[in-house]
């Protein structure tokens, strides 16, 4: 279990340094790319949480599908790709104690609450099969509606987006 | 491994995604940092389902998957069409609502 523990807190670093990256760089192109950094870190993560299927899902969907939503919606409204300088608010400076207070507050409930609680040992990750008989079986109807959200957004997008 | 290594880094992923939708006035910018957001709640998600043994919690990170797709899809649609009709998508200049 020390490889294990290694890789997370290896793979955790180079997340928070991608997220910060993410909201901090001056350049829309770069802010998505480090963004799929900490996607693809996410995904190692839920390999180390035995979630094999969701970790396939995230690198599919989000590295897949969203980046390169991402990425065309950069392409499509801006005029030039490089680095501009008016990306933050002019109070940008009232974000960091926002975020520290939160932190704060997270991090003292998380501490009094699971303290040094472990986590089971396992090596057997969740199989598809457990996770479809959920999906098609209690969670069904949230499935279905979750279907009619996706159609919804799908036409809705174009609506949206096309020239008429 | 502790259950807190894995909440610790989504809390941190929370703030600093938190952070970033405050702080940043590009509209494609601030969907990322709700990706940031929504990735920490997965996070989370997956660590109770692995520390109660259930797979609930995978199933509720997929749909999140989901609906993170979804509205990314139209976000960006939205955002499009405010380039198109105003030239711009900073958020301090979409102010006509204001009374």
């Amino acid at each position: 279990m020390i490889a294990q523990n290694i890789g997370f807190w290896i793979i955790a670093i180079v997340m928070i340094v991608a997220a910060l990256r993410v909201v901090t760089t001056n350049n829309v192109v770069h802010a998505a790319l480090w963004l799929v950094v900490v996607l693809a870190g996410a995904a190692a993560q839920y390999i180390l949480l035995a979630a094999e299927f969701v970790a396939v899902t995230q690198v599919l969907v989000y590295i897949g599908a969203v980046m390169v939503l991402f990425l065309f919606g950069t392409m499509l409204t801006r005029a030039r790709i490089g680095a501009e300088s008016d990306l933050n608010n002019s109070y940008k400076k009232l974000g960091i104690p926002v975020g520290l207070v939160m932190l704060v507050a997270m991090g003292l409930a998380l501490v009094s609450s699971f303290g040094d609680e472990k986590l089971p040992q396992t090596t057997t990750v969740v199989s598809s099969q457990e996770i479809s008989d959920q999906i098609f079986g209690p969670y069904l109807l949230p499935f279905w509606a979750l279907s009619f959200v996706l159609l919804a957004a799908v036409v809705g997008a174009i609506v949206l987006a096309r020239k008429d | 491994m502790f259950v807190n290594q894995f909440l610790f880094l989504a809390a941190v992923l929370f703030c600093i995604g938190v952070y970033g939708v405050v702080a940043r006035k590009n509209a494609v910018l601030m969907l990322m940092s709700i990706e940031l957001i929504l990735n920490s709640v997965n996070i989370n998600l997956l660590t109770f389902a692995l520390r109660s043994g259930s797979t609930d919690g995978h199933v509720f990170a997929l749909y999140i998957i989901a609906v993170a797709a979804a509205e990314v899809g139209v976000g960006l649609g939205l955002v499009l069409l405010v380039y198109r009709n105003k030239k711009t998508i900073s958020l301090d200049d979409l102010s006509e609502m204001r009374g």
